[in-house]
């Protein structure tokens, strides 16, 4: 029997609380901003009646700085999360993710090259090569998918993903002349530092298309958890759909580190905590895995911000305290199951 | 159905040769066999999950030529050993069989949902429909995997080895089910090892060696001695049930 709440009562919960920490986010910060002061700034940039008018200095303050970051660390752990689940799916392992698979290193190390080269405007695609060569280096190396088992798929993950990131660190290096070791840990361990409202364009189109898109193959999806035969079986294109699929997940790991780095372990934990909720049928857990992926990079983020002000954490440390230990019991659970 | 000269070989060897049989519509099919005779390769190419050569007529279509989603809503297959899909219960596993029905991109609608209550009571796993596919044992799940093939509403059901890991109480209640949609006009096709099972439930047997048919028809014909001796190297006795005049065959090592 599964336990707890009803699927719709658990997702309103879950956007409530969503909407909720996006506006305290913005308020905490060196700067004191009350709520209200948010839904002003808001009001008044959107063209609604503004129930008062902010001083010029709050309000750059939360339109320029923080606005962007908190909806940028929502939509990357949205992003995030549903690539994770629709990965633990595909590939049929409950450790696959795009950070543990070598994808976010790919990425990262695709749009260091070009920034090297100058070419910024093509930095997502760039990331997006990058998200795809590491996927498929790492699928081919660890076998034939329809006989991949966890281990070897996350070896083979650990192998691209250590090279791309020696590569990201090397092109920094090499191409810095000052101090790059700060640029190297954004780019390594993830950092919303920069985040823009270009940012929050990149990654609201990534994660509303893409994430849309495979929240759409709900059904597909779901046979997948059958196992090959039972879904071609069912009528599935297997080998397409599974390809069509994980490249649709390469984009949006390339979108999203592009814009914020190669943050790790969102995509591993929340869609299992979803799961402990809903279940495994797609159409709940993407809905859901998207909100509790959001609330909990807007989080992150924002103790990544806070806690040692005015000196940052990367935020892929805060993440990574969380993440790895449900890692480390994903492994314990497992134990003994298969080499 | 007629089954159209099928074959299939891996690394040119040769796993099912020829095999062009028509099993009866609306019956149970016995496909039976030593080890390694082609059985689950012959259901797999029935389905299209393999691809050799030849066709599956079935009314006039071939349906290896339809589209996998075509031949999905009109053919259904069991594997021996079907995936157990985590944190899903069974209730959800057996509304993937309405899969290839409605749109891909819809959600499950009112008669979906309608289908796959009507096959979890059918296959008789309505009792476990909350529980979570892992927590079943090897032949509950076995049903969940029937009740999924039933909701996908097909004219012939392949199934492999379904009494497999069954008790004796399991595979009668199983064969019991099949029975029942026999008779409502499904045509099914079963791999089984069990020769006395076939002997007991099945109308029609294929007997296939080295992925050849070895013989084919009706239960009286196929499993008489002189057929089954040299596919299987033993000797074979068949005797007659007392109740219902069926054969039931018996057999040991000492060859004739």
């Amino acid at each position: 029997m599964r336990r707890g709440l009803p699927a719709w009562a658990a997702f309103t919960l879950a956007a409530l609380v969503l909407l909720a920490s996006l506006v305290v986010a913005v308020t905490i910060g060196p700067a004191g901003i009350a709520p209200a002061d948010v839904w002003a700034t808001i009001a008044h940039h959107v063209g609604l009646p503004a129930p008062g008018t902010l001083s010029p200095l709050l309000d750059g303050i939360v339109w320029e700085l923080r606005l962007p970051r908190v909806i940028t660390a929502a939509l990357v752990g949205a992003g995030l999360a549903v690539a994770g689940a629709v990965m633990q799916t595909l590939v049929r392992n409950p450790l696959a993710d795009p950070y543990l698979l070598g994808l976010s290193g790919g990425a990262s190390l695709g749009a260091v090259a070009v920034l090297v080269l100058g070419i910024s405007v093509l930095l997502p695609v760039a990331a997006f090569v990058g998200a795809l060569a590491a996927l498929v280096a790492a699928l081919t190396l660890a076998g034939r998918t329809s006989t991949l088992t966890p281990s070897r798929t996350v070896l083979a993950g650990l192998a691209v993903g250590q090279l791309a990131a020696a590569g990201t660190s090397f092109v920094i290096f090499w191409s810095a002349t000052g101090d790059s070791y700060r640029s190297i840990l954004a780019w390594l361990m993830g950092s919303l530092a920069g985040a823009e409202w270009s940012s929050v364009a990149i990654a609201g189109v990534a994660v509303g298309v893409v994430a849309t898109g495979l929240a759409l193959a709900s059904r597909p999806l779901d046979a997948f958890a059958l196992g090959d035969t039972a879904a071609s079986a069912l009528g599935i294109p297997v080998s397409r759909a599974r390809w069509a699929m994980l490249v649709a997940v390469a984009l949006l790991t390339g979108a999203l580190v592009a814009v914020s780095g190669a943050i790790g372990f969102v995509g591993l934990t929340v869609p299992h905590a979803v799961r402990l909720v809903v279940g495994g049928g797609h159409r709940r857990l993407l809905a859901l895995s998207t909100v509790v992926g959001a609330t909990f990079l807007v989080w992150a983020d924002t103790a990544a911000r806070a806690m040692f002000a005015p000196r940052e954490l990367p935020v892929g440390i805060v993440t990574a305290f969380v993440g790895a230990p449900v890692f480390a019991l994903l492994l314990w659970r497992r134990r003994g199951r298969e080499a | 159905m007629h089954l159209d000269r099928l074959s299939w070989s891996v690394d040119g060897r040769v796993i099912v040769d020829g095999v062009d049989v028509t099993p009866p519509t609306g019956a149970l099919t016995g496909l039976l066999g030593p080890n390694g005779a082609g059985k689950s390769s012959l259901l797999r190419l029935v389905a299209g999950v393999l691809h050799g050569a030849g066709a599956v007529h079935l009314d006039g279509t071939d349906l290896l030529a339809l589209r996998r989603r075509e031949r999905a809503r009109v053919l259904a297959f069991v594997e021996q050993d079907g995936g157990v899909p985590e944190s899903m219960t069974v209730a959800e596993t057996v509304l993937l069989g309405r899969t290839p029905h409605g749109g891909l991109l819809a959600g499950m609608s009112d008669d979906d949902r309608d289908h796959a209550e009507w096959a979890l009571v059918t296959a008789g796993a309505e009792a476990w429909r909350d529980r979570m596919m892992t927590t079943l044992s090897g032949g509950e799940r076995q049903r969940v995997h029937l009740a999924r093939a039933l909701a996908q509403d097909p004219r012939v059901l392949l199934l492999d080895e379904p009494t497999n890991h069954l008790d004796v109480r399991a595979q009668l209640d199983t064969l019991a089910v099949v029975a029942d949609l026999t008779a409502a006009g499904v045509t099914v096709v079963a791999a089984l090892h069990d020769v006395n099972l076939a002997a007991a439930s099945c109308e029609h047997v294929v007997l296939l060696d080295h992925g050849r048919v070895v013989a084919a028809g009706p239960v009286s014909e196929v499993l008489r001695p002189e057929v089954l001796e040299p596919v299987y190297g033993v000797r074979c006795t068949v005797l007659e049930h007392p109740r219902d005049g069926r054969p039931v065959l018996v057999f040991d090592r000492t060859p004739r």
